[in-house]
């Protein structure tokens, strides 16, 4: 999932001295007996901005609808867990040729039948190149898939009866079956087909909610959802539905929970984020989330390429101070980064061999420096490119000075005015300074924070980064079937990192959410959206 | 008259070309992909970029997608945005919004400068005037935003007098608190402007005469100061209504309106062309309108002026 330009500064702007999981938001145990099954939760979001069609939406706007009103073969729960939601069982020998079996007797809430077919059609619908859905590189894997021609039905999947259908990817991939939960993969109903621009305002899914109308969308204002009684998985509402009211400004969701006018807010403005858990006392989380921070330096940049470039990333990534700049500048809302993931992800570790190039040094630092002068003597200046509507300015001053001071050089920010403009300069590769990154993982995997952006030839490998050993160990990792040992060989992969240091990892966000005195059971998910099924709420 | 009024629409009519080209031309000169942003941190494959920007006609030239886009106009199609809503409905939705908290506004800066302006000129140099003058410099070196959150937080979160946000399908109601931010600002110049027009006044030939007449205080303040002092106030007015109009974006996030400042500002971040040059091109209009309407108005407070052909 996308993080989204304002949103990044959201996310980033999200809360955490404390590594803990999902569920550790303890709230006061408030009685649950004046819980009504009826009341209706509010919640703040933003307009999507894209139609809200699975394979077409891509931000949190538009995905947290999507993931309250359809239902995947699988669900993410609040640690990033899968569990099986459409699907009856997913089985796979040998990673690469799939049989998913769905459950029997299940429905959109307009009565279609979630069959093999609304799935297979949704997905080679996502796919065509034709289509030109945000999301289709989701396919890319499947047999039958092009980015040359249009392809109106992958080779790959094939329906084998009413509740089977089979996919063949073109290599194994041990962690397919766990992207299969990200909203692209959604089934779409037969009605879809009949308009689906009409469809993408007023979509109909199979999930614990639906849209309390076909004009619940208010656009720019809310989107009201209510419980779709036909949805028969395990995420079944505690409450009476879901009102999602479009906040153009951090500012504004946090007043009205202030007011009690929401009930459960995922963003924290900056200004009240030092006191905002006080302000809340017990009603607030602070938590880890899959989203990793960095910046990027290309390889073809001078004096970053070779043994040259090896000393100075290390050199460069020893003389920042995280510590001290998430706890100044975030308020501890931020975690210091310790690999190249984040910590809630399933085989994650704090102690990834290399990972001491993270740590704060500035004698290594200068030493490490001093020797790459020696091959060849340092010119100009380091430059870290930013977006600046997104809030980036401060952090990037920081990482900038602390680089400065330890080092010796001249080092600075260097704004774009638009989050566009930063990232056509960065993917035209015109662009002659390191820059900022980050990535939000699509589904619980390490493999989705390593392979997408380091891989080389890679979607999102900005920096060009290509390391035959590194690729070797994630292709080897994504052949094996048993996902501790992928892990492993993941883990692997990424000492290669901390040698090469594409990007230098700079910190994990953390969500930054509170909520009213009406309800309780509140849980933030791995993906920093709240559990909203499992929300109580008394009237 | 009709001829003037004719001559004016006539000449609204290359304003509006020219209006438009501009604009457009500058949203085409912004640099960087809005496509490409669409995607976020995440590259997209080449050929997922070319379909979409060709959906958008962001490949052609951009004569050519200027002309296209007039040629939609023309037609009643103003385009659509991103997330396939027609802009003609995004105009239908926002601009009522913003119409409401305008008219809100201006009547709250008006009825209370002139008031204040009007008392102030005729007790100048006494403690209501010199009190008013002390405000009225407050309001005017206090940046909008933060007027904003002081009066969300101390009227709608500390005293629950108002909610803090504006709701669903923004009633009056809602529209009242930021209504009186957005007065705050003018309210102070249209009571300087109210007060030094009021003393100029007093001091005219006409107005003595009348007194000498002998009439009463009651029937020379209405009917012979303020009627000749309100000739620079409904200017400056008409001006503010524009203003209005389309300058309320601080405003409109602080309360969550969803008006023509939040959707415009949202537009111009995603590099819309068609959202952001249809919006620039209502509020031409409205400012085109707003200022013929007061040009007539002058007549009705001054007999002096006439309108020639």
């Amino acid at each position: 999932m996308q993080i989204k330009k304002f949103g990044l500064a959201a996310t980033a702007l999200a809360a955490a001295g404390v590594l803990v999981l999902a569920g550790c938001s303890s709230s006061p145990e408030s009685d649950t007996s004046s819980a009504s099954a009826t009341a209706i939760i509010s919640t703040n979001g933003s307009e999507p901005q894209n139609p809200l069609i699975p394979t077409n939406t891509n931000e949190v706007g538009g995905g947290k609808i999507l993931d309250s009103i359809f239902a995947g073969l699988v669900y993410y729960a609040a640690d990033g867990s899968v569990h099986n939601d459409m699907a009856e069982s997913i089985d796979t020998e040998d990673s690469q040729h799939y049989t998913v079996k769905l459950k029997a007797d299940q429905t959109f809430s307009n009565g279609d039948p979630v069959d093999a077919e609304s799935f297979v059609k949704a997905w080679n619908y996502g796919a065509a190149l034709d289509n030109a859905q945000l999301s289709s590189y989701f396919f890319e894997s499947i047999e039958g898939f092009s980015w040359d021609e249009n392809v109106e039905e992958m080779s790959g999947l094939k329906v084998v009866d009413d509740l089977t259908f089979t996919i063949d990817l073109v290599s194994p991939q041990s962690d397919f079956a766990l992207s299969l939960g990200y909203s692209a993969f959604y089934p779409l109903p037969a009605s879809a087909w009949d308009d689906i621009d009409a469809f993408g305002q007023a979509p109909i899914g199979n999930g614990p909610y639906k849209l309390a109308s076909d004009d619940a969308w208010q656009h720019n204002e809310k989107i009201s959802l209510v419980v779709n009684d036909t949805y028969q998985g395990d995420r079944q509402p505690k409450n009476g539905g879901l009102d999602i009211i479009f906040y153009a400004t951090q500012d504004a969701s946090y007043a009205d929970l202030q007011g009690d006018n929401v009930d459960v807010v995922d963003q924290i403005p900056g200004s009240a984020l030092a006191s905002y858990q006080d302000e809340f006392d017990g009603r607030s989380v602070n938590q880890a989330v899959a989203v990793f921070q960095s910046f990027t330096i290309p390889a073809r940049l001078e004096h970053f390429g070779g043994e040259e470039g090896e000393l100075r990333r290390a050199a460069i990534s020893h003389a920042i101070n995280r510590e001290e700049i998430t706890d100044v500048i975030f308020s501890g809302t931020r975690t210091p980064a310790h690999d190249f993931t984040s910590p809630v992800i399933d085989g994650y570790s704090e102690d990834v061999e290399g990972s001491d190039v993270l740590d704060f040094d500035e004698a290594k630092a200068q030493e490490l420096w001093a020797e790459a002068d020696a091959i060849s003597p340092w010119t100009g200046e380091f430059k870290i490119a930013y977006n600046a509507d997104g809030g980036h300015a401060e952090w990037v001053d920081a990482v900038t000075n602390s680089i400065k001071n330890v080092l010796g050089i001249e080092a600075s920010g260097d704004p774009y005015p638009t989050f566009a403009e930063a990232r056509t300069k960065i993917t035209d590769r015109t662009i002659q300074t390191a820059f900022r990154t980050g990535w939000q993982g699509d589904y619980p995997s390490l493999y989705n924070f390593l392979g997408p952006i380091y891989g080389t030839g890679a979607g999102s490998n900005d920096g060009d980064y290509s390391n035959p050993e590194f690729d070797a160990l994630l292709a080897e990792g994504r052949s094996l079937s048993d996902l501790d040992a992928a892990n492993e060989k993941f883990q692997e992969a990424q000492t290669i990192l901390f040698t090469d240091l594409p990007a230098i990892p700079l910190w994990y966000s953390t969500v930054n959410g509170a909520w009213g005195t009406k309800v309780s059971n509140v849980e933030f998910g791995w993906n920093s959206v709240p559990l909203y099924y499992e929300i109580e709420k008394s009237e | 008259m009709t001829g003037y009024i004719l001559r004016r629409v006539l000449q609204a009519i290359p304003v509006f070309f020219g209006t438009t080209f501009l604009i457009y031309f500058m949203v085409f000169a912004l640099p960087g992909d809005p496509i490409l942003a669409l995607f976020g941190d995440k590259t997209p494959n080449p050929a997922v970029l070319e379909q979409l920007r060709a959906q958008y006609n962001l490949d052609k030239p951009f004569i050519v997608q200027y002309l296209l886009y007039i040629g939609g106009i023309f037609r009643g199609d103003f385009g659509v945005s991103f997330s396939g809503q027609p802009v003609s409905e995004i105009l239908a939705r926002t601009f009522p919004v913003t119409l409401r908290l305008a008219l809100i506004a201006l009547v709250i800066e008006m009825v209370v400068g002139i008031a204040v302006g009007l008392v102030s000129g005729l007790r100048k140099g006494k403690l209501f005037d010199s009190s008013a003058l002390v405000v009225s410099l407050i309001f005017i070196s206090l940046p909008i935003f933060v007027i904003a959150f002081v009066f969300q937080y101390v009227f709608a979160i500390q005293l629950g007098w108002a909610r803090p946000t504006v709701g669903s399908g923004a009633p009056w109601s809602d529209l009242i608190l930021p209504g009186i931010v957005l007065a705050t600002i003018s309210f102070a110049q249209i009571q300087r402007l109210t007060r030094s027009s009021v003393i100029e006044s007093s001091g005219l030939d006409f107005v003595r005469t009348a007194a000498s007449k002998g009439l009463s205080r009651r029937r020379i303040v209405p009917v012979h100061i303020l009627r000749n002092s309100l000739i620079p106030v409904v200017t400056f007015l008409a001006v503010d209504f524009g203003t209005l109009m389309v300058g309320a974006t601080v405003t409109e996030g602080i309360f969550n309106v969803p008006g023509v400042g939040n959707t415009l500002y949202q537009a111009i971040i995603r590099g819309e062309g068609p959202t952001v040059v249809s919006f620039v091109t209502v509020m031409v209009l409205i400012y085109l309108v707003v200022n013929l309407v007061v040009d007539l108005f002058y007549a009705v407070l001054d007999p002096r002026i006439r309108y020639v052909k």
